[in-house]
């Protein structure tokens, strides 16, 4: 493997992510990314110029939708799942601007 | 501000669109329901849930980016932005970051001394709000609103062209109007359909380079944006001046304190690591599309002046009163068409309409009255039918309920007493009755005149005809 990943590194990405990793796991991603990272430089050999940069892998485009209201009141399917709740908003630790 | 320093300002405009439905589900982006009663797995983050582009989005960025003279980036795509926060469910805010729709445009603006300025727009892009959240203070917790989350936003970012808050409120003054023309936006500041961001640095009068900017965010009114844009310059310059450092960072204003603080700084800024959205595909606006959205651009402020003036030779300032508002403008040419007496219609829209507006602190857009009813109240003027101030009395009702004043003073037997016999009469009675004000008359006391045709009036229950009392009464007196 040519790329390493370091400790800072796959610290930030887990506070990116909002993940907590034990040390086994983190070694484990430090190699996953680091392959990734290889795999990526193997695609950086191919010469790409002149070559349009792809902007989505399906050839579509315009998916589009009028302006109209199809959906009703959604609240309850909402929180359905909502640890707490106070009448129909989802209640969250305090968050301060 | 110390003469040394020049300050420079770009803004970021964020402004709610107008569609009925959010940006990428059914759901409807009406305000005031109960929280989350407008929400489905689109606009809440579900898992596995897929979002489809409402068409009216991009007519409307479109709309604004061709109005603003930017290019149009006829094949621009989505892109995730990636934050952490409660009040936005996926976790990613769907934006445009590498093809935003519109690019390198400007508007000219006119500040108050006559000056006029260019200022650039950088680019105008894409993208949905986020929720709401209401901190509640007793139970030390917040609560989550998602009707607002996939509400349509465009962003307007504009160069780092302006010097002044004189030329940010100018400037923000001229995209207003703009949108508002367009139908795009309400654009009103106090109700956040319209948000601006300033972004601000102070660098000495002559030099080359940039100071450090910060951005101050929460700013709800013109005159806040004001009050904001002299307090930040002054505590950069306090700052260069006492050997410190600005640093980079976002600032909230507070305007009750008239006063900003640091929200978070620039150095443990987010990485938001942006990439292409893959659950949305790339638009194309066809140049059929692109002509299609140019040829309903309405006509705007600057050039309904320059026809009003040419047209109805109405005085520039009435002008620029009326086109102040597309709501206004539309009601002057409406009733305008239907009486024909353009100058009437100014001067009741200049008058009475803005005093009453004033009266009941609403704002233009808030105006129901139809124009037919306000061109038939002229025309009874004109016809001689009512006078002046029974004018003045319907009007408040046209104003309030919409009447038809034909009906109403037909109802209410307003019409005017134009017949000389019941009039003669009349006068004849009240000079009879009021021989001390005929003494002070005929003693030369003129003014005395006014009692009496105030007696007449009052006789008729507001009714005569004003010329024709006057007329009598000086004839019999004399």
């Amino acid at each position: 493997m040519a790329n390493v990943i370091s400790d800072e590194t796959i610290e930030y990405v887990g506070i990116l992510a909002k993940l907590e990793l034990s040390d086994d796991e983190k070694e484990a991603a430090k190699k996953d990314m680091a392959s990734m990272l290889d795999h990526f430089d193997k695609l950086s050999e191919l010469d790409t110029t002149g070559v349009e940069p792809m902007s989505h892998v399906f050839h579509m485009e315009n998916v589009m939708r009028e302006d109209e209201v199809t959906n009703g009141d959604g609240s309850e399917a909402a929180l359905a799942n909502a640890p707490e709740r106070k009448d129909t908003a989802f209640v969250v630790p305090k968050t301060v601007d | 501000m110390a003469k040394e320093y020049e300050v420079v300002i770009g803004l970021e405009v964020h402004v709610e669109l107008a569609t009925k439905t959010k940006i990428f589900c059914g759901c409807s982006t009406a305000f005031g329901g109960a929280p989350n009663t407008h929400t489905c797995p689109v606009c809440t983050g579900m898992p596995g849930s897929l979002p489809v582009l409402n068409k009216k989005v991009v007519e409307y960025a479109a709309a604004v980016g061709l109005a603003t003279n930017c290019t149009i980036t006829q094949n621009c795509k989505f892109d995730r932005k990636n934050y952490f926060y409660p009040d936005n469910p996926q976790n990613y805010q769907i934006s445009q970051l590498y093809l935003p729709i519109c690019r390198d445009g400007h508007v000219d603006i006119k500040l108050p001394d006559g000056t006029e300025k260019t200022i650039r727009i950088h680019e105008i892009h894409m993208e949905e709000d986020a929720g709401k959240l209401v901190h509640d203070d007793w139970e030390d917790a917040s609560l989550v609103d998602y009707n607002r989350s996939g509400v349509p936003l465009i962003e307007i970012v504009s160069e780092p062209d302006m010097r002044s808050a004189e030329e940010v409120i100018a400037y923000l003054d001229k995209l207003r109007m703009t949108i508002q023309y367009l139908g795009a936006s309400d654009c009103k500041l106090q109700e956040g359909s319209m948000r601006a961001d300033v972004n601000l640095s102070v660098r000495k009068m002559g030099a080359a380079e940039f100071g450090t900017r910060t951005e101050t965010k929460n700013l709800n009114s013109f005159s806040a944006i004001a009050r904001a844009i002299e307090n930040e310059t002054a505590r950069q310059i306090d700052l260069i001046e006492a050997g410190e450092a600005v640093i980079q960072e976002t600032r909230r204003w507070d305007d009750d304190k008239a006063y900003s603080y640091a929200m978070r700084s620039k150095e443990d800024a987010q990485d938001y690591r942006y990439f292409p959205d893959p659950d949305l595909v790339p638009v194309n606006i066809s140049d059929e599309w692109l002509d299609e959205i140019r040829s309903r651009q309405p006509e705007f402020k600057d050039e309904k002046m320059a026809r009003y003036k040419e047209e109805f030779g109405l005085p520039d300032y009435d002008i620029s009163i009326i086109t102040d508002s597309k709501k206004l403008a539309d009601i002057f040419e409406a009733a305008a068409a239907v009486c024909n007496n353009p100058k009437k219609v100014s001067n009741w829209i200049m008058g009475e309409t803005m005093r009453l507006l004033k009266e009941k602190e609403m704002d233009a857009t808030e105006i129901t009255f139809s124009p037919e009813n306000l061109a038939k109240l002229i025309n009874l003027v004109e016809d001689k039918a009512i006078n002046g101030s029974v004018a003045k009395e319907v009007f408040e009702h046209v104003f309030s309920e919409d009447i038809d004043p034909d009906k109403y003073i037909e109802e209410h037997g307003l019409k005017q007493v134009n017949d000389e016999g019941a009039l003669r009469a009349t006068v004849e009675k009240v000079i009879a009755d009021n021989q001390q004000s005929v003494e002070d008359y005929r003693n030369g006391k003129k003014q005395a005149i006014g009692y009496l045709v105030g007696q007449t009036m009052k006789a008729m229950g507001g009714k005569a005809n004003p010329g024709m009392v006057n007329k009598l009464l000086q004839e019999l007196l004399g």
